[in-house]
């Protein structure tokens, strides 16, 4: 046990992250609630109260709509494709083939670069052209391999351009489900497989039957952190298209929020937006990590 | 036998075909950036470069060179100080715990996954009011403390890995809450510093929010310049392709040469230990 003293010391250690977090993260909080209720518009702040007027203006708005359904279309597909290549891509190298170190080294990397690098090239290869001689990118080599039925207008479609985001999306993130698969794969305890192996079981009722179901809470934590990014997504959609598309194909929330606060100067309704946001993630986020904490706890 | 050569042949052509889709972004950078002026077009995007030039690199370099230098900066400041923190943290959440410590450890984790869309406004305002707004040491500071959950819940991870019997024997001996911090676990705790620095150092160079909110110009990190690069109608996407490679490649390296610890962070991210 502790004397006083030395307990005194280690909350002293611990105060300068916890005062950091206490302001930086509630305490910011707290001021963008006050402003999602203010009335400021403009340089300077002004913090009139308005009630939830500028919810209702948010809520109301064509543009917000069109962010609902854009950023559902992207969390959808983004997170069945991470889930299911990764699956996958899982699977087939747990069949342990050669070189298998160097294949998953080739679909993680993507991981490590960011958004804007990534959304530097995929701008170029989704280029929205569609007219034989201007063919550039994907609809450049759909063409060319005879696929000609493939060319398409990517993030321009008026409503499915977030799947051209989403393709983007998958490719960068799809190694993250790949690899938490892969090592939940192989912390099964081998005895278990050996079991069901003797009593006749085939490859593939071992994967549907026992392995499948073992990974099921690597799912939940993946679905929780994908949808997270998916919820937040601002950088990707930025490189690719800082207009948000054609007539806001992908503009998504994120997107509106810094546009409304920062360029139009709507600080209260971009506060709005930013509580919004927040709302959406927590829903995610804070049942998962009381989950986390609880069952560490009981262990 | 056959069955089994037949389902290997499939596997590897799966396998090869999934590693095509990963590194067609790549290779349309390398054959973009390797091509000379001339010989850059976009019908031509996906052919070879007859020679290799390095024009476009040259180019991209001129103008990101600032760049990449403020980027280099504030990772590397930024994760130091990030692990240092979090390493105090996770020492004290997993060794010393206190009524409640597991409610601070959760409400600490929570700044990991909010927006930090809803935290923006008043970052701006406050680095204004303390005369940090513009400049690379107000961006430092924003990914520190946003570095923080991350960083404890590795070291927590980590530390709880370490016998409690060990610092309960120190404790018994004579040694003091800094101590046993200092010249037990401290040492033990380079792997734990690795993956935090490592992990901590991609996500800083990778930022473009705290970023594009924060800093003006002349403190850009390389995010925020090429992002500017490339909206720019000046600057030939031949050379805007080049930038991006050169804004990646020092992450890349980090992974190609550190991969191991890189995947640790990643799975330190999604709370498994």
């Amino acid at each position: 046990m502790l004397r006083n003293k030395e307990r005194l010391l280690t909350l002293l250690l611990i105060s300068p992250s916890v005062l950091a977090i206490a302001v930086f993260v509630y305490g910011f909080i707290g001021w963008t609630a006050r402003v999602s209720v203010s009335r400021w518009r403009g340089l300077l702040p002004d913090y009139t109260f308005v009630g939830l007027a500028n919810f209702a203006r948010i809520f109301g708005s064509h543009r917000f709509q069109i962010n609902m359904w854009n950023i559902t279309v992207f969390t959808v597909l983004f997170i069945a494709g991470c889930l299911l290549l990764g699956l996958l891509l899982a699977i087939l190298l747990d069949q342990r083939p050669r070189r298998e170190g160097i294949f998953r080294s080739i679909y993680l990397f993507p991981m490590a670069i960011s958004f804007i690098v990534t959304g530097v090239v995929w701008r170029w290869l989704l280029n929205p052209a569609t007219v034989i001689d201007r063919l550039t990118g994907l609809n450049l080599l759909f063409h060319e391999a005879g696929l000609g039925f493939l060319v398409n207008v990517w993030h321009m479609h008026p409503r499915f351009g977030m799947a051209a985001i989403a393709l983007a999306g998958v490719w960068q993130m799809s190694g993250f489900t790949m690899a938490l698969y892969l090592a939940g794969m192989r912390s099964i305890p081998e005895p278990l497989l050996e079991a069901a192996r003797v009593d006749g079981a085939d490859k593939v009722q071992i994967y549907r039957r026992i392995i499948i179901p073992l990974l099921r809470p690597i799912t939940l934590s993946a679905v929780v952190i994908l949808g997270h990014i998916s919820l937040k997504l601002f950088d990707l959609v930025m490189a690719i298209s800082a207009e948000g598309g054609k007539g806001f194909s992908v503009d998504v929330p994120a997107m509106n929020m810094w546009f409304t606060t920062f360029r139009a100067m709507r600080f209260g309704q971009g506060a709005a937006l930013a509580m919004f946001l927040l709302l959406l993630v927590s829903v995610l986020a804070v049942p998962y990590l009381i989950y986390s904490i609880r069952k560490e706890a009981q262990l | 036998m056959n069955r089994r050569f037949f389902f290997r042949i499939l596997l590897y052509s799966f396998l090869v075909g999934a590693a095509l889709f990963y590194l067609m972004p790549i290779y349309v950078l390398l054959v973009t950036g390797f091509k000379s002026f001339a010989e850059v077009s976009l019908a031509r995007m996906w052919h070879l470069p007859s020679s290799l030039h390095l024009d476009n690199f040259i180019a991209a370099f001129r103008v990101l060179a600032p760049n990449l230098l403020n980027s280099l900066y504030i990772a590397i400041i930024g994760s130091i100080l990030a692990s240092f923190l979090g390493s105090m943290n996770g020492y004290v959440l997993s060794k010393w715990k206190f009524r409640g410590s597991n409610l601070v450890f959760g409400l600490i984790l929570f700044g990991m996954f909010i927006p930090y869309q809803s935290i923006l406004i008043p970052l701006v305002r406050f680095m204004q009011s303390v005369s940090l707004f513009g400049g690379i040491p107000g961006l430092i500071l924003a990914h520190v403390v946003f570095g923080i959950p991350i960083t404890t819940l590795i070291f927590r991870n980590y530390y709880a890995g370490i016998p409690t019997a060990m610092v309960e024997s120190a404790h018994i001996d004579g040694a003091g809450v800094l101590r046993i911090y200092w010249h037990v676990m401290l040492p033990l705790a380079i792997p734990g510093f690795v993956v935090t620095l490592i992990w901590q150092f991609t996500s800083l160079w990778n930022d473009f929010l705290f970023a594009v909110a924060l800093t003006t110009p002349r403190s850009w990190p390389v995010t925020v310049a090429l992002q500017n690069l490339a909206g720019s109608h000046v600057v030939e996407w031949n050379v805007q392709m080049a930038g991006a490679l050169l804004a990646a490649l020092p992450t890349l390296l980090v992974y190609i040469f550190l991969g191991r610890f890189f995947l640790r962070g990643l799975m330190a991210g999604s709370l498994k230990g």
